[in-house]
């Protein structure tokens, strides 16, 4: 992905949306290439509101999706890229039910615009094993039983793992403030805080026995 | 194929009691089809151990497909256009706009308005529009124009039972239950099974009686996965995914509606994200859906968005309950008299009577319930149905009677409860608790006061008989087990994998489980906690079907008859000399035709009246129990209660998988701690609309509301099927806000007569004691 995505704010979107919104058509408007729009359009470039090119990498892989500014990266992952792993649950930011990383560091991709998130590096529940080898914490949420129904459980493993990334030795209560803002209907936070917990101890041994 | 059913019966010698407490012999009559009785949980290799999910991986990796996922070629999507007012006519319905949109390919209106053109409730589904992107649905639907003429409305409880409260209903002369105004009922009823007795005049001479009124709120399911569905319309017949917990009552609506055979409509659930007994039924979604998909000539994808999720899906409906116990001097109670009324908004299901019916052994027990109708969104079935209400002011009215007679609460449940898994919950419980260093109510002092209290609970045991499954082993040795039966979340799918690799001698994980989808034998819904004690017998008796004539295959290999011949670890062994054996993929290459297949139906309870004819669901003979205690800290000085321990005791038959049932335990008991602290569907009276239909307004638990919770799981066998399992869905919640309460009142000498306990009353009950 060019660098010129990088510079996209909400607000040069919002503008152009609105001097464009006249000619508006909701899908089957022409398509604007990244470089087609930066190339017409003078100062940061604009998008929008028809569908427009990103290239998303995604799980170590580049994507290109062809959506709509207003798109969100929640949308994009599942419509475009069928990656449903990735839950919407109440699509405004309150549950983290959609957590995915960008940039190593766990967001709600319901709340964040898919054009924000073209040329980070987004990891999804897909993208979180290595291969047929699952992540500690995919182990452990196993093995503890911290799932029911399991539709929080791709955003709780999300968040969890992204403990353990940037704090290797949690305690309880790092667990309990880690995953505050992941919800779960069937509750099963204690076997949550089993699992992140039993994971980042046998991540630790095994790290200890490798080195 | 065979049917593995029967109406000989054979003698058999069962396993009843309490494991580690005392366990008996009974004799009873078995289908003669039946497997021989399972031993109990300590001789056998897979039944009741703590087997990690088999489809955990799928589940942890996203790989999972719920209904929300699907996505088929040339699928559409959809959004509904429901209801801005409480109560309204719809004078006309204008939908050209909408038809015309970009990308939209079909628009539908629910028929039902052509005969009664009024909505009862903001947010009532009213049409639907499909597009090729939900953008685009969404978009068209604000399109759709309707003509509202709105009418008088009334939300609140109080207001509606009033005799000049806006009428919900016109007056209905075929309903055998009496209705003035807005109120149906009372219905009155005694305990199930026994005499009601004078509860009234019994009270009179009781020389001890508590009377307390309590109050509870309506509750959301608030499923993370919204109701939804896929329909995908083909000419004569559909293929419907749906997120459900009755994959074969979502059919049969369905082919009711359509006027299609059941046969020609398949439903499929391989994944579904929370039920909580609010996807019972089908819901105008699948109604909409279908018709839309049936117009478009193309599949359509209908998921409700959370506002719509909130308000029109189901509730627990509220109550208001005026309790009188009465006892004697010595703790006998002589007296139950329950009168409650409450709202499931347009919907009924709101008494509260089960617990002061059926759990104390008491001579006189008289309950009337009413329904109250408001203009809110209808209620559905939700986890134990009226049960953690009703044990809210049972378990607290017992308590208060203990206090005033001087006695232990745990011992005057001793005194009037003679249900044998209770009493040693209580033992048990109290021991893990630590109840002998309770101190007296309101003893604590200081800003954070502590107290513990205990609360228990009644559910039944309902036995579905449209349960059946089929167990194949083919050529290859592959083992797999079919049945339309659903997994709601709490892991029958693995507990079916269990069963049939105890019977086969086989690792669980290598047992292909298919299920949910209406084309493999009929699976019971899952609600009422009846899911594993009506799915696993089939499963069992099926796969001895298998093991039967896979063992006839093999004895003319190991040259031995097949009575003396056992399945384990993957083999067929000679019992007598386990040196000779095969492996039983070697057995299964011999296998006459492409595979063995077995089917069975779930038989009735051994030694139970059988049902009536043509009655394919009923009630066991058994009850479940269940004891909760729960350590509360309340703030005295901000009114907040914490929750920071509780102890679960509990019983569910034979435990099949106590890994999974105390997931099912522990989530009982933090969704019970979350309604007895946080959740209330909070309605604008003047607006008559809900002001939290979201999951950041309407509060539920989350990972710090969570206490330490400890959980005692009792072994008892009933000897009433082949595989003698039963539910623990509904108890693990029931008991939960009662005991909260309890302890609340053992903390601070108040009684919380409302819920949510919420800060605010807490201060307000704290101040009737100062003053």
């Amino acid at each position: 992905m060019s660098d010129s995505t990088k510079g996209v704010s909400r607000r040069g979107f919002l503008k152009g949306a609105g001097s464009a919104a006249a000619a508006t058509a909701l899908l089957d408007s022409a398509v604007l290439t990244v470089r087609e729009a930066t190339a017409q359009i003078t100062g940061p470039p604009v998008y929008g509101p028809g569908r427009t090119e990103l290239a998303l990498h995604v799980n170590g892989s580049e994507r290109t999706v062809l959506v709509e500014p207003r798109t969100t990266l929640a949308a994009a992952l599942r419509d475009e890229l069928d990656l449903t792993g990735t839950k919407v649950v109440c699509d405004r930011g309150a549950c983290s039910g959609c957590t995915v990383w960008i940039d190593g560091l766990p967001v709600a991709s319901c709340m964040t615009l898919a054009i924000d998130a073209a040329g980070r590096k987004i990891t999804t529940i897909e993208g979180l094993a290595t291969g047929d080898k699952l992540h500690p914490v995919q182990e452990a949420f196993i093995e503890k039983d911290a799932m029911q129904c399991g539709f929080c459980t791709p955003g709780m493993v999300m968040t969890a793992a992204a403990l353990l990334e940037r704090n290797p030795d949690p305690t309880l209560d790092d667990v309990k403030e880690a995953v505050s803002g992941n919800l779960c209907r069937c509750a099963v936070y204690p076997q949550v805080f089993e699992a992140t917990l039993a994971a980042a101890k046998k991540r630790k041994a095994s790290q200890i026995a490798g080195s | 194929m065979t049917e593995e059913t029967s109406r000989k019966t054979r003698p058999e010698t069962l396993t009843v009691g309490i494991a580690g407490s005392r366990l008996t012999t009974t004799q009873r009559e078995v289908p003669a089809n039946d497997p021989p009785p399972l031993p109990p949980n300590s001789d056998l290799h897979v039944v009741g151990k703590r087997v990690p999910r088999i489809d955990g991986a799928r589940i942890v990796t996203g790989a999972a497909r719920y209904t929300a996922d699907i996505r088929l070629p040339g699928m559409l999507y959809a959004r509904m256009i429901t209801s801005p007012h409480p109560h309204a006519r719809i004078a006309s319905i204008d939908t050209a706009a909408a038809a015309a949109c970009p990308g939209v390919r079909a628009v539908h209106v629910l028929d039902r308005y052509e005969k009664d053109p009024i909505v009862r409730y903001a947010g009532q589904p009213v049409a639907a529009v499909a597009a090729v992107s939900q953008a685009a649905a969404d978009e068209a639907a604000r399109l759709v124009r309707i003509a509202w003429e709105p009418l008088p409305f009334v939300v609140d409880v109080e207001s509606a039972r009033a005799a000049d409260a806006p009428l919900v209903y016109p007056p209905n002369p075929d309903d055998k239950v009496p209705r003035k105004g807005n109120v149906r009922g009372p219905v009155k009823r005694g305990p199930r099974g026994k005499p009601a007795g004078d509860a009234l005049d019994a009270l009179a001479n009781s020389p001890v009686v508590v009377d307390h009124t309590y109050r509870t709120q309506v509750q959301t399911h608030a499923t993370l996965e919204t109701h939804g569905v896929v329909a995908d319309w083909q000419p004569g017949s559909a293929i419907v995914y749906a997120s459900t917990q009755a994959t074969v009552a979502f059919r049969d609506e369905l082919a009711e509606v359509f006027g299609i055979p059941k046969a020609r409509i398949r439903i499929i659930t391989e994944y579904m994200g929370g039920g909580f007994g609010s996807k019972l039924g089908m819901g105008p979604y699948g109604v909409l859906a279908l018709h839309l998909s049936k117009k478009a000539g193309r599949p359509v994808r209908l998921m409700l968005d959370r506002r719509e999720e909130q308000r029109c899906t189901g509730n627990r409906p509220s109550s208001v309950q005026h309790l009188r116990l009465g006892a004697t001097r010595d703790g006998k109670l002589t007296a139950i008299h329950l009168s409650s009324y409450g709202t499931g908004g347009v919907g009924g299901g709101a008494g509260s009577a089960g617990p002061a019916q059926n759990m104390y052994d008491c001579p006189n027990v008289e309950t009337e319930e009413a329904d109250v109708f408001t203009h809110a969104g209808p209620s559905a079935a939700m986890r134990a149905p009226g049960h953690p209400q009703g044990c809210f002011a049972l378990e607290q009215s017992i308590d208060a009677v203990a206090e005033k007679l001087g006695i232990d609460p745990l011992r005057l449940r001793d005194l009037n409860d003679s249900n044998a898994a209770r009493r040693e919950e209580r033992r048990i419980g109290a021991e893990m608790i630590g109840w002998s260093a309770r101190h007296k109510p309101g003893a604590d002092k200081g800003t954070i006061r502590r107290g513990i209290g205990a609360a228990q609970s009644i559910w039944y045991r309902f036995v579905r008989l449209d349960s059946a499954c089929e167990v194949r082993l083919d050529r290859e040795g592959s083992v797999e087990i079919v049945s339309a039966v659903q997994d709601i979340g709490t892991g029958i799918r693995t507990v079916l994998a269990q069963v049939v690799a105890e019977e086969l001698g086989i690792d669980p994980r290598g047992v292909i489980v298919r299920i949910g989808d209406t084309s493999f034998p009929a699976g019971p819904s899952s609600g009422g906690s009846l899911t594993t004690g009506s799915i696993t017998p089939p499963a069992r008796n099926a796969a001895h079907g298998v093991r039967t004539q896979l063992l006839e295959v093999a004895a003319p290999l190991l040259k031995a008859d097949p009575a003396h011949l056992d399945l384990r670890e993957g083999r067929v062994v000679v019992k007598s000399d386990p040196s000779r054996s095969i492996s039983l993929r070697e057995a299964a290459a011999k296998i006459g035709p492409d595979q063995i297949a077995v089917r069975a139906r779930r038989s009735e309870d051994y030694g139970t009246p059988p049902l009536p004819p043509g009655q394919t669901s009923g009630m066991g003979l058994e009850i479940y129990g269940g004891v909760q205690f729960a350590q509360v800290a309340v703030d005295t000085g901000t009114g907040a209660i914490k929750v920071e321990r509780v102890v679960a005791v509990h019983d569910c038959a034979r435990p099949m998988n106590p890994l999974t049932i105390e997931s099912q335990i522990k989530g009982g008991i933090i969704q019970g701690i979350s309604y007895a602290l946080f959740e209330d569907r909070t309605l604008d009276a003047n607006a008559g609309l809900m002001v939290n239909p979201n999951l950041e307004m309407y509060k539920i638990a989350g990972s710090r509301e969570t206490p330490v919770i400890d959980v005692h799981l009792l072994e008892e066998y009933i000897g009433r099927t082949s595989t003698d399992a039963g539910g623990i869905g509904e108890p693990a919640t029931i008991p939960t806000a009662a005991a909260v309460a309890n302890a609340v009142h053992n903390a601070l000498g108040v009684r919380m007569l409302e819920l949510p306990m919420t800060p605010d009353r807490v201060l307000s009950a704290l101040r009737t004691v100062r003053s």
